[in-house]
């Protein structure tokens, strides 16, 4: 079997969804199309030849083509020029999509409990946009941990989605400043706040946590702390260097 | 050629014949893995090999007690960040086969929270691979792997399995943990064997 090939592939539209995070929606004719959660690699190519090369979640629903959410680290090499620079009609290339362990189908209808760090919410986004699509009936809750109510990604999105009563819920906590009157969770997420609001245990729900090592760190041994399998929380983290 | 107009990068490349195609270098360490970070107990801990004439199995102590050596090795993950000079210390892979009688050529290594990574034996013998117990001259921390980890620095670092609990020796190839998740079987940078058909 040969390795996925590179794809050419056209920024069709961005979508500026904090200060410092932006989603761009790529056209790429012969993308194979992806399972909730996976990821793919993007190489950028200078005009003198030189390439750099990052992986990025793919934030899109497999029902929608493919949209990347992209934090940009002030000290990255392809962040910057993905939040900043490009523009529509710019070209990039892309190849995958990645990684068969990260991933979550619809048809799955045992209970969802996704916690998310910052930008880790991009794959968790992709599982909760392809429920949504697919009309899956898995109830979900998505506790999501932010710095600030500015800083939290598809906030709107979100709002409508729980809205639908469907059987999604969503948990925001605000770890640095909280607006006046915000009334949701204002500190980092531990065991008792998990323990207020996630799935009890018996239930046996399938976890995905993705964020920093810190706070990946943190939910994970705060879900075993409440007697959560350690093989039911898939984990994935980015370092400070995943730009 | 696809040029992405605008692009210059920030060309912290490196030497080119330490730091293979595709990567860029840091001098951060960053964590991945798949699971949460499990916490056994020295005192529990073991190290074996199976597969052998005998299984054989070391306490903490007894893996401490065997000569150990210092290598500062560069490390390469898949998600692209290289690392130049790292400095590890642990028993040579070579140390621990000497005591088994065997004829495998392949090995699985298997890890506290059920993470396995498969390599050829060639690929863990003649001074390439380590059990490392300490980095930096420290102890190795949970986060990277600590008590101890596999260090196969010649293949990207998911070979390198944090948290190992031994090895099992085979005579083909079983696929691992990331192996049967999309990533190559033997996953060498130099070659960018990053993915399934790489």
């Amino acid at each position: 079997m040969p390795g996925a090939p590179w794809l050419a592939a056209e920024v069709a539209g961005t979508v500026e969804e904090t200060p410092r995070v932006r989603t761009l929606t790529l056209g790429a004719p012969g993308w194979p199309g992806h399972h909730a959660g996976q990821h793919l690699d993007v190489r950028l190519t200078a005009e003198d030849g030189y390439q750099a090369q990052r992986s990025y979640s793919i934030a899109s629903a497999p029902e929608d083509g493919v949209q990347l959410t992209v934090e940009r680290l002030d000290d990255g090499e392809v962040s910057p020029y993905l939040v900043d620079e490009a523009r529509e009609g710019d070209r990039i290339e892309i190849r995958g999509p990645i990684g068969r362990y990260f991933v979550w189908e619809a048809s799955d209808p045992t209970p969802l409990l996704l916690v998310a760090g910052g930008s880790g919410v991009v794959p968790l986004m992709s599982m909760t946009r392809h429920r949504a699509a697919a009309g899956g009936r898995a109830p979900v809750k998505l506790v999501y941990s932010s710095r600030r109510l500015e800083d939290v990604i598809y906030r709107s999105e979100l709002e409508e989605l729980a809205a639908r009563g469907d059987g999604f819920e969503v948990v925001h906590t605000l770890t640095r400043e909280q607006p006046e009157g915000w009334t949701g969770y204002s500190r980092r997420i531990d065991p008792e706040l998990l323990g207020e609001v996630a799935w009890p245990a018996a239930e046996r729900p399938r976890v995905y946590v993705c964020g920093s090592t810190r706070f990946v760190d943190a939910a994970a041994d705060g879900l075993i702390t409440l007697g959560y399998e350690p093989q039911s929380i898939r984990t994935e983290r980015f370092g400070a260097t995943g730009s | 050629m696809i040029v992405s107009r605008g692009f210059r990068g920030r060309r912290r490349k490196g030497p080119p014949d330490r730091v293979p195609p595709g990567q860029y270098l840091t001098d951060d360490f960053p964590v991945l893995s798949a699971g949460p970070t499990p916490h056994t107990p020295l005192e529990d801990w073991t190290f074996s090999i199976h597969g052998g004439a005998e299984p054989l199995r070391w306490s903490w102590e007894e893996l401490h007690a065997l000569p150990s050596e210092t290598v500062t090795v560069d490390i390469h993950c898949v998600t692209r960040w290289s690392k130049l000079d790292t400095v590890w210390e642990g028993v040579s892979v070579d140390t621990l086969l000497e005591a088994v009688e065997h004829d495998a050529s392949f090995v699985v290594a298997f890890c506290d929270g059920g993470y396995t990574t498969n390599l050829p034996l060639e690929d863990v013998t003649d001074g390439k691979a380590w059990v490392a117990f300490g980095y930096g001259g420290e102890p190795l921390e949970p986060e990277h792997g600590g008590p101890a980890r596999l260090l196969v620095p010649h293949l990207y670092f998911w070979k390198s399995a944090k948290w190992v609990r031994g090895l099992s020796l085979r005579d083909d190839d079983e696929p691992g943990f990331w192996e049967t998740n999309g990533y190559h079987l033997r996953g060498d940078p130099w070659l960018e064997q990053r993915y399934w058909g790489d």
